[in-house]
């Protein structure tokens, strides 16, 4: 068995799993600090329902993010010791960062938080989210900041074959870096609003299945409240609909960001890695156009089949260079360049084992490079335009009660998942076949690169990588199973899940009111 | 010897013992409510002691992991993709402990409970054996080569230092545990693990002096020693204690002993951080393991400032949840039901 196939697959696996979990917490964490900020301001009733609400989710998606991080943290190691021997002197140092200035205060201070309430004074317990917030958004940064070194190094010089580090400022404000943290954001911002509009539509809809909201003539919701069901007074209402329109508004912002900055790092990438982006075109000629849509045998390892169908003049250009009229190299003339400075051969080294010597493809995976960017695109465009279409169907203050419509909304959730893991497969599998990709602008270090092919552990068999990569996909399988299965069932019980005073009035628990003496000892809230 | 690298092997040192140190006790927590606790209200009262502090506690691990990259990118390389399976099954036993914490009071069968309390348990049990075996195995030795890589197939760590190391910490973990449940919680819990202490802790840290005397047989030296003697005075000071019911004191001692006899370890392995099996020219030493001296001064300036902050709030925490729990302050569970009208 071959390790570094099996590796690569893991690695693969892994990563975009733990990417599912991330945006929801970089986006969700922010908002729900909103939340609170906005009830410790007012005081209004409603702004702590949807802290408490969103909250609830968002701990039981951030676990699972912490869960499957700490395999992220260990695997450089296990399978890619080369690798981590090649990087170490530069790649390690934002991970560290990351713990001690990042993920050491998330986790503290959200365990204050969560425990925190009704202990800690409002102001203290609302600074602990925030805090907790600013690391989830820290460690996003410093990671970023490793990622595309791996893209673009800089900041090294080389010495006895290996980068070491001459400049950490360099490697901290790599304009890589900077532009994938803030596209980065930008994207998981969009996750968070998804997710909100999603569930904030299938909350108002179910109110008005029930019969307590209904409409007026003019079409104006009338709010009602059911005391037999937990949590659905008139407060309830506004919840939901203040949820939707926030979510459907941070939806819009955040891919009016990600389009902004994704440009910038479309342009930064066509000097950085050329190839990539012609792959993502399918430009296998030098050209001005951008592809809506190309046929042809894409997987192709020369350029010769592909063919464009709907191609836009001069767009390619404008993306690369903010002109119509740059002719940007294809594939057919970057390979050969590529060749020349990199080798048309592997190395005849024993670290590529069977490999050494082989020809190398510097061709990514068309397909995936190709579709992987429209995707992205694609489903971000989709979920802005939900959240347009949902402030106008809202606009007069409920859902509409067709159930397709809900479920439209539910599924929109997926949307912008999507094209965050669309764009990470097509970010790393476009710098195949190097795992760090040469730095070819003025400044960028001759000789720091390393193909994937080189990576892997030398010492790690096929089979113990087989074993583990089943495992990891079994058990996150599993874990992701019971994550849906309470999301779902906090969804469903709506206010009154993540506070269980709605669902027994009467028994007051409130925390921020300890009178009675005999609950005054009681925590607010335990495991 | 080289200043920062000799520097860094302190702080990576300090990381792993801040990490057994905080950490200890939650695996400890976590071992004790699958096999001590008897009710339900026991086992929430255990899981809570611990409610607001294990996610931080385990960024330690975290840190060290990444830490040691930082600096020492060969050790890295070579301890963990030597310890390939170990280290995958102590990262699926992280997994379950993780999702066992914040899920299994979300639930409403006693099944679903159950469940979780068992992957807490096995996962803390696991996870301490394979944090054991690895710290251990590194200072006694694995089979790496000239490149640092693993020769003799996935199981040639297999040894019986890695079991030694793994039974050290695991029962280290059940008393630090036990200690800590007896300081930090009210009633039959609080009574039963100081009866845990006093009865086993002899026995349970039997295999940490085992690996403590390994180590310092082979490359001790006086100061090491010195350290040795310090933390048996600390056991046994934290022992008698336990016995005359002070729970702080006791906890200090045990704290003290932990500090004290890993540090004996890392001092007697200095300068190297692998001794490779198959021979010592193989070695992975402080010098020949490290990163250049810039990237460890940006980490030395970076730690210097980070890591007083991390000591600071999460002291801070500590001094918030100071206060003894009792079954009596957890809230009733409730379940969780569809806001809907029933149909
Ligand atoms: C909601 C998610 C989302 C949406 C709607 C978009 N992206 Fe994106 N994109 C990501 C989420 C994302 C990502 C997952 O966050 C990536 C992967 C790596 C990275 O830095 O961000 C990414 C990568 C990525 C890259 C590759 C950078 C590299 O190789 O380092 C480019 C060029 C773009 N994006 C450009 C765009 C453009 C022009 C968009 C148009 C509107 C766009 N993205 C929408
Ligand atoms: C979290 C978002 C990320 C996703 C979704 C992601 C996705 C992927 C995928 C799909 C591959 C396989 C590519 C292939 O085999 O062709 C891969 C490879 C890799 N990625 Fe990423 N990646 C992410 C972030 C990172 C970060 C932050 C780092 C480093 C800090 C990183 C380092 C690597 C390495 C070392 C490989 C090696 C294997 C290979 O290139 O095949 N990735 N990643
Ligand atoms: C392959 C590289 C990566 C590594 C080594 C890594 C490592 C980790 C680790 C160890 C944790 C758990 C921290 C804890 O216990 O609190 C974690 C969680 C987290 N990571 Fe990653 N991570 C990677 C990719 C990413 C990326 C690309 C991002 C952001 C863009 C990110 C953002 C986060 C955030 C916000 C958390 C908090 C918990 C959560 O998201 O649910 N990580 N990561």
């Amino acid at each position: 068995m071959d390790p570094l196939e099996i590796a690569r697959w893991q690695f693969g696996i892994t990563t975009v799993y733990h990417f599912v979990m991330v945006p929801l917490t970089l986006g969700l964490g922010p908002l729900v600090a909103i939340m609170q900020t906005m009830w410790v301001r007012t005081a209004n009733e409603k702004y702590l329902r949807m802290t408490k609400f969103w909250g609830k989710l968002y701990l039981i998606n951030f676990i699972i993010g912490v869960a499957t991080g700490l395999v992220q943290e260990f695997q450089f190691g296990m399978a890619w010791s080369e690798y981590s021997r090649f990087v170490g002197d530069v790649f390690g140092a934002p991970l560290a960062m990351e713990g001690l200035l990042a993920f050491f205060f998330e986790s503290t201070f959200l365990g204050l938080w969560i425990f925190g309430w009704g202990r800690l004074p409002k102001k203290v317990h609302l600074a602990a989210l925030w805090i907790a917030v600013a690391g989830s958004i820290a460690s996003a940064f410093f990671i970023i900041v490793a990622n595309s070194w791996m893209q673009h190094p800089v900041g090294v010089e080389l010495i006895d074959g290996r980068p070491v580090m001459t400049d950490i400022w360099a490697v901290l404000t790599n304009n890589t870096a900077l532009t994938a943290y803030s596209h980065t954001i930008m994207g998981a911002l969009a996750v968070g609003a998804g997710f909100l509009v999603g569930i904030s539509w299938y909350q108002l809809w179910q109110r008005r299945r029930d019969g307590i909201d209904t409409v007026d003539a003019r079409g104006r919701v009338v709010v009602g409240e059911r005391l037999d069901i937990p949590g659905r007074d008139r407060v309830d209402h506004s919840v939901w609909i203040r949820s939707l329109r926030i979510g459907a508004v941070v939806a819009i912002i955040g891919f009016g960001g990600v389009a902004l900055t994704g440009d910038l790092q479309a342009k930064l990438m066509f000097e950085q890695q050329p190839l990539k982006m012609a792959a993502a075109e399918a430009a296998c000629q030098d050209g001005t156009s951008f592809s809506v849509l190309s046929i042809g045998n894409l997987g192709a390892q020369n350029c010769n089949e592909v063919a464009g169908i709907i191609e836009i003049p001069g767009i390619l250009s404008f993306l690369a260079h903010g002109d119509f009229t740059t002719e940007i190299k294809g594939v057919n003339t970057l390979i050969p360049e590529y060749q020349a400075l990199y080798g048309t051969n592997l190395p005849d080294n024993p670290l590529y084992g069977e490999r050494a010597g082989q020809e190398i493809n510097y061709l990514p995976i068309m397909e995936v490079t190709y579709w992987g960017f429209r995707l992205m695109i694609g489903f971000g465009m989709l979920a802005a335009g939900f959240a347009v279409l949902t402030l106008w169907l809202t606009r007069k203050g409920t859902v509409p009660r067709s159930k397709l419509m809900m479920w439209t909304a539910l599924t929109s959730i997926m949307a912008p998942f999507a094209a965050n893991i669309a764009g990470w497969v097509f970010t790393e599998m476009g710098r195949q076949p190097f795992v760090v990709a040469p730095n070819p602008t003025p400044g960028g270090v001759d000789g720091v690169f390393m193909f994937t092919a080189a990576a892997v552990s030398p010492g790690v068999t096929g089979e113990e990588i087989v074993f583990s990569l089943a495992a990891f996909a079994v058990v996150y399988a599993v874990i992701l199973v019971f994550e849906l299965k309470l999301l779902v069932k906090y969804v469903r019980g709506g206010v009154a899940s993540a506070m269980p005073e709605l669902a027994h009035p009467g028994h007051d628990d409130d925390p921020d009111k300890p009178d009675d003496p005999d609950k005054r000892d009681v925590l607010a809230f335990a495991y | 010897m080289e200043f920062l690298p000799t520097l860094w092997f302190v702080a990576i040192a300090a990381l792993w013992i801040g990490y057994l140190l905080l950490e200890g006790f939650d695996l400890g927590v976590g071992m004790h409510m699958l096999v001590s606790a008897r009710t339900e209200k026991q086992r929430r009262l255990m899981l809570n002691s611990i409610g607001p502090v294990w996610d931080g506690n385990e960024v330690w691990l975290i840190t060290a992991g990444a830490a040691t990259f930082a600096a020492f990118p060969l050790w890295y390389a070579s301890l963990f993709s030597t310890l390939y399976i170990p280290l995958t099954l102590t990262l699926l036993a992280l997994i379950f402990r993780a999702v066992a914490i914040e899920y299994r009071g979300k639930g409403d069968s006693d099944r679903w409970r159950a469940w979780w309390d068992r992957a807490l348990g096995i996962g803390s049990f696991v996870t301490a054996f394979g944090v054991g075996a690895m710290l251990t195995l590194t200072t006694t030795g694995l089979p790496i080569d000239a490149n640092g890589d693993r020769v003799g197939g996935p199981f040639a760590w297999l040894n019986g230092y890695a079991i030694l190391g793994g039974l050290a910490v695991i029962g280290f973990c059940l008393v630090h545990g036990a200690v800590f449940l007896s300081l930090k919680t009210l009633g039959p819990v609080r009574d039963r693990s100081r009866a845990f202490v006093v009865r086993w802790a002899p026995v349970a840290l039997l295999p940490i002096v085992g690996w403590v005397l390994a180590v310092q047989l082979a490359s001790g030296t006086v100061i090491t020693w010195g350290l040795v003697v310090l933390a048996v005075a600390a056991v046994v000071y934290g022992w008698v204690a336990a016995r005359a019911g002070r729970e702080g004191r006791a906890f200090a001692g045990i704290a003290a002993f932990l500090v004290l006899g890993a540090a004996s370890i890392f001092a007697a392995a200095f300068p190297v951080v692998i001794p490779s099996t198959i021979d010592s020219a193989f070695d992975l030493t402080v010098t020949n393991a490290s990163s250049g001296e810039y990237t460890l001064g940006v980490m030395s300036v970076v730690t210097a400032i980070g890591l007083p902050l991390v000591l600071l709030y999460q002291g801070y925490t500590y001094w918030v949840f100071r206060r003894r729990l009792a079954e009596t302050h957890l809230p009733d569970a409730h379940t969780v039901l569809p806001a809907v009208a029933s149909r």
